[in-house]
């Protein structure tokens, strides 16, 4: 099985430098998430298909990997997703 | 020194992309097939597993389905395509500002001088590796002293993988092999070729360049060189160069073409889509050449070299339907225009003594008007003509249906 992109809403800080660091995500059931670290950002291939900057981010102490799918996007516009094992087709 | 040059040549390209997209595909052959209703239901790339099941590039999508009926056949998205091809690039111009791309999946990189003499190998493997984790493509690649010799190494080197051929090792790797891999060598060359007696690499390497020269032309003396490793050509600047090398754009008819009318108006929409954008891209060109697909799936290549480049659509039409008179060959299932040599359109040009310049620049001034009122209102919203005469021919949007800008 494989992992599934969950496009997000998602709320992002720019440090003065303009590094861009994802701040709180809401899931696809409305619940609004903290992201309480980024462990790790570098460009990668996503499981789920795709490609972007990943961010591996813990939240209420899990790990979990989110893209900014900045390469190719099907609305055209950079979006974010959740590489999420959960709710597999 | 001897440089050190890298050819990179990502594996199934469109293919691949649409199973990095879709984690769905993997595990299954995967053909990326045009649209099958307006029978542009040709294979325009295949995975490595559909390939297994002997499905080519150019075949029509049923004669694949019989070889392979598991086989999953998406339509083509140029648009993503582009953009990854575009972010490879991104990650080879972040070893070397030296790039030559041969084809949107093909790059030449001159790794010279970028790290210790003898590390290239290491740096060409982790150029693949960067390439695996950050678009999730794979590349054949070869590393060699010329481009000819990394072209050769990156097609012998199998998927994911990298060979390279050094002074050293090129007698024993490169030539035994017949001569048809050899960049440059096609169908009819490989055909002269065995007339004299030259199968492999290693013969037309030893061979007479002079005989090569009367029998090949030019081309010959060029050969004779490919297949010693002979290859002064720099790689330019990042930039500095044309980025595209032809333009063209072919296509299948929603029905076969059986007369000179029929042909003359899909050539007159593929020489509208060519023309347009040599004017977008500002180019100018001397080559124009015709494709012609025959009901029995064979392709006819024919071209001329004009005096003056042209960007004019009309130009363009005149010279593709007099070429295409040349063969008059019918019916025909598909046609298509490319041309090459190009020229920036700002280059000074030498007028003709002989030709109409006024009418001339009135073609100009109608292209012109034309493209503004096209990008203004729409593509359908101005159309030739001769487009008309038959509504099932002439309704393409040559201008999005170019599926093989790729090729440059």
């Amino acid at each position: 099985m494989h992992p599934k992109r969950v496009y997000v809403e998602l709320l992002a800080r720019y440090s003065k430098d303009g590094t861009m660091v994802p701040a709180m995500l809401k899931w696809e059931d409305g619940t609004m998430y903290e992201i309480d670290r980024v462990l790790d950002v570098r460009r990668a291939a996503s499981e789920a298909g795709s490609m972007g900057i990943r961010y591996t981010v813990r939240i209420l102490g899990k790990e979990r990997r989110i893209f900014f799918e900045d390469t190719y996007s099907e609305t055209g516009k950079p979006r974010w997703f959740v590489e999420s094992e959960v709710n597999c087709s | 020194m001897d440089k050190r040059i890298v050819l990179s040549d990502l594996n199934a390209c469109y293919a691949s992309i649409e199973i990095a997209r879709r984690p769905e595909l993997r595990g299954k052959p995967v053909a990326v097939c045009g649209n099958v209703e307006e029978r542009h239901g040709i294979v325009l790339a295949k995975s490595d597993l559909a390939k297994r099941y002997g499905i080519k590039t150019g075949m029509v999508r049923w004669q694949a389905m019989r070889l392979c009926p598991g086989l999953v056949t998406v339509p083509p998205n140029i648009d993503l395509y582009r953009q990854v091809t575009n972010r490879v690039r991104e990650i080879y111009s972040e070893y070397s500002n030296l790039r030559d791309d041969f084809s949107i999946d093909e790059s030449w990189i001159d790794l010279t001088g970028t790290c210790r003499t003898g590390k290239e190998i290491k740096l060409a493997h982790e150029i693949k590796e960067r390439l695996k984790t950050e678009t999730g493509l794979t590349a054949s690649m070869g590393l060699s002293w010329n481009r000819v010799f990394a072209k050769l190494g990156s097609d012998i080197a199998g998927p994911d993988s990298v060979a390279e051929i050094t002074r050293s090792n090129m007698k024993k790797v490169v030539w035994p092999l017949p001569v048809q891999v050899l960049m440059g060598v096609g169908r009819a060359t490989t055909h002269g070729l065995s007339e004299m007696g030259i199968g492999t690499i290693g013969e037309l390497a030893a061979a007479n360049p002079d005989i090569l020269k009367r029998r090949f032309g030019k081309n010959g003396t060029v050969l004779y060189a490919f297949a010693n490793g002979i290859d002064t050509t720099p790689i330019k600047e990042e930039g500095t160069g044309l980025p595209v090398k032809s333009l063209g754009n072919s296509t299948t008819a929603a029905r076969d073409m059986v007369c000179d009318e029929d042909v003359r108006i899909i050539l007159m929409t593929l020489a509208e889509s060519v023309a347009m954008r040599l004017r977008e891209e500002k180019f100018k060109a001397y080559v124009i050449q015709i494709s012609l697909r025959t009901t029995d799936l064979r392709w006819l290549i024919h071209e001329r070299k004009i005096k003056r480049p042209t960007d004019i659509t009309h130009d363009i039409l005149d010279i593709s339907f007099s070429l295409y008179k040349d063969i008059r060959l019918l019916p025909l299932r598909g046609v298509g225009i490319r041309v090459s040599t190009l020229v920036p359109a700002d280059e000074p040009e030498q007028m003709n003594l002989f030709e109409d310049e006024k009418r001339h620049d009135n073609k100009r001034t109608i292209d012109r008007a034309v493209d503004k009122i096209r990008e203004d209102f729409g593509y359908h919203s101005i159309q030739r003509g001769l487009t008309k005469l038959d509504e099932q021919l002439g309704t393409l949007n040559a201008r999005e249906e170019h599926l093989n800008f790729a090729r440059f």
